[in-house]
């Protein structure tokens, strides 16, 4: 990371910055580099504070504490328009008496910009984003993905430094949010230019982000790619906010017996021999995590741990099939594609490598 | 077995008739029903209450003194004669004055026209800054405003007089018309406010990203977003200024009374014959802008007020 940010220079640097509502504490000294061109997602359930460090980086809440710099420019004192971002809002935003081309050249106007100028950019945001038709219409006569076509035209046609997206796609359906997620991916590769996005939605996060910052509570949890993020997560929130079906965790103690650490519930014992400890470890409460495909069922006994036990629900989902059977008197879920799904009550193996296992301290929630 | 079938085959045949078997579409509705007798008899009642007066007002003012002193204030005029109303225009004496209301219908505008412009453009301003500006000590303000809302007027008409007598504002129009000004802000702010609060968030935080500033924002965003309130304030401020007795006495002069003023010394004069012909007619003609307002936007405001009212 360090080594990205230094070739590429930081384009969004957060120095502990603090926001507090009265006594609540929403943003607690939070820490942040967004390299030149990244694409950072903010993620988090809500309430974590993740639209409010948005809002704070685009300048429409002051900061209690701290500082924001963008592109080497210390703008925490800035007014949103100084600071070289652009924004894109959940609800679109649009004014509503305006066309499309006012709309998008609201921002333009207001700064004065020759109108030659405005009619360039708007022509080649009207280009990318494929609006050109709907230029004359009003934002009531659009679809939901073409408004938000719009509302990103908005922010493109002021040439900024900075997008930022406030949970742009959870007003669409389904459909409509994949094939968007895509072209804002595009976009990101065309425009190479630094995004930083905000949702609730871990697909879009594990889809869009180069890195992902989990936030829980007002504070970054865990700030990596994508895959280390859903491979090592560093606490247990991280683990079962991330991952759908979610993360399985089995409460025991963690034992150094002879021939080395080992994981213990009930009658349930799983040796750690393959397992990458975070540091060293320790015995005691542990919470042992492992995510449903990466359990194996009843291929055999090669696995380093592998343990007899009875179906209880099965879950078809069409591509896959979830199968819940119980582990250590623990509810547990193996993910098995759906030629292979099991039968209820049917007896089967449970076979998984400790090594793609997290563990957690069953106190403190952190990674062992 | 057979008669079971052709039974079941004939059944299937005429449920397609709607005609033969039950009920099929819309249901019809009589139009002499108990609820229909009880919904319209109370709408004729409560229109004929409040048509009634109107009624005698205009055959009143219809008729010549000889025909009223008959006493059938109900029938309607033998002789239609418009005197009355010219009289109660231009002739008819207010006191020191004998030129009719036409001189007050001017005072009346004079007082109504600026009074509203001033009222509403401040109140929405305020509205607007109270909604989306949230300025240290907003809430305190707001709270102040509206209590001033519950305020008696009497109270504050002998202070109202010390301060315009010091400014040196007694007894013109403009001390008036800051007065009305005055007293509109609390119930129009509050308007102003709720209907402000109720525009997305978004849309006003988008527009300071795009770098407009707090007028910016009023007048190219707000604005064109708000006529149905602007409908609401003018109707209220228009109807409750020309309406106006208390203060138009209060803080005018004889020769700059507003309409209200001159209507009530034409009816209540003691001196001489009344004249219900000339008292009718006058009535009329000074409720007759309100009036004109209303069946002008009466399909507005009740579209404005359900939008201001949405969000408290």
């Amino acid at each position: 990371m360090t080594a990205m940010t230094a070739a590429n220079g930081t384009s969004v640097s957060i120095q502990d910055l603090s926001l507090n509502f009265g006594v609540v504490t929403v943003l607690e000294t939070l820490n942040l580099d967004v390299a030149e061109g990244e694409f950072i997602v903010l993620l988090g359930p809500s309430g974590c504070g993740k639209s409010t460090l948005l809002n704070c980086i685009a300048g429409l809440l002051d900061v209690s504490e701290g500082r924001i710099f963008i592109k080497g420019k210390n703008v925490t004192w800035e007014e949103p328009k100084d600071r070289g971002i652009g924004m894109v809002f959940q609800s679109y935003a649009l004014y509503p008496q305006m066309t499309v081309e006012k709309n998008l050249s609201f921002g333009l106007r207001v700064a004065g910009t020759p109108k030659d100028e405005i009619a360039k950019r708007i022509a080649r945001a009207a280009e990318i984003l494929q609006i050109e038709p709907l230029l004359q219409r009003k934002p009531a006569a659009l679809s939901g993905g073409q408004r938000q076509r719009v509302a990103i035209g908005r922010a493109l046609v002021r040439d900024v430094d900075v997008f930022l997206f406030d949970e742009p796609l959870s007003n669409l359906d389904a459909k409509l949010r994949a094939e968007l997620r895509v072209e804002i991916k595009l976009l990101h590769r065309k425009l190479q230019n630094t995004m930083i996005y905000v949702t609730h939605d871990q697909i879009e996060a594990m889809t869009l982000a180069d890195r992902i910052a989990v936030m829980k509570g007002g504070v970054i949890q865990q700030l990596d790619a994508p895959q280390t993020i859903y491979n090592r997560p560093v606490n247990r929130f991280v683990a079962g906010f991330l991952g759908s079906p979610a993360m399985n965790f089995i409460n025991g103690r963690l034992e150094d017996a002879d021939g080395g650490w080992r994981f213990v519930a009930d009658s349930l014992e799983i040796p750690l021999g393959t397992y990458d400890f975070a540091g060293p470890p320790a015995a005691g409460p542990a919470v042992f995590g492992i995510r449903p495909e990466h359990v194996s069922l009843n291929s055999g006994t090669g696995w380093p741990f592998s343990t007899a036990a009875n179906v209880e629900v099965v879950e078809p989902m069409g591509s896959d099939t979830l199968v819940w059977l119980k582990l250590a008197q623990q509810n547990f879920s193996v993910r098995v594609t759906s030629e292979r799904t099991p039968n209820n009550d049917e007896a089967v193996t449970v076979g998984f490598d400790p090594m793609r296992a997290s563990l957690f301290d069953a106190e403190t929630g952190n990674r062992i | 077995m057979n008669i079971a079938n052709t039974t079941a085959e004939t059944s299937v045949a005429a449920g397609a008739r709607q005609d033969i078997i039950g009920p099929y579409g819309p249901k019809p509705r009589r139009m002499i029903s108990r609820r229909n007798i009880f919904l319209y008899g109370t709408l004729f009642v409560m229109a004929a209450y409040y048509l009634l007066p109107l009624y005698v007002m205009v055959v009143t003012s219809l008729k010549g003194m000889p025909e009223i002193r008959l006493g059938n204030i109900f029938s309607p005029p033998l002789e239609i004669t418009f005197e009355p109303w010219v009289k109660a225009w231009s002739t008819a004496c207010t006191g020191l004055n004998c030129d009719g209301l036409s001189r007050g219908f001017w005072n009346s505008v004079r007082i109504t026209v600026p009074s509203v412009l001033l009222s509403i453009a401040i109140a929405s301003v305020n509205g607007y800054a109270l909604a989306n500006w949230r300025f240290k000590g907003a809430d305190t303000f707001f709270v102040i405003l509206i209590v001033g809302a519950f305020i008696p007027y009497q109270v504050m008409i002998y202070p109202i007089v010390i301060i315009l007598r010091e400014i040196g504002l007694y007894g013109s129009l403009s001390g008036l018309v800051i007065v009305h000004s005055i007293f509109g802000m609390p119930i129009l702010t509050l308007l102003f406010r709720n209907y402000f609060a109720s525009m997305p968030e978004e849309l006003f935080r988008a527009a300071r990203v795009d770098g407009a500033g707090f007028w910016g924002i009023f007048l190219r965003i707000m604005l064109p977003m708000s006529l149905p309130i602007f409908v609401v304030a003018i109707i209220l401020q228009v109807t409750g200024i020309w309406n106006d007795f208390l203060f138009g006495v209060v803080y005018t002069r004889p020769d700059t009374y507003p309409m209200t003023v001159q209507l009530n010394n034409i009816v209540n004069s003691v001196q001489g014959v009344k004249e219900y012909n000339v008292n009718m007619a006058a009535t009329i003609l000074t409720g007759l802008v309100p009036l004109v307002v209303y069946f002008i936007s009466g399909k507005l405001f009740v579209r404005g007020i359900a939008a201001g009212a949405v969000k408290g």
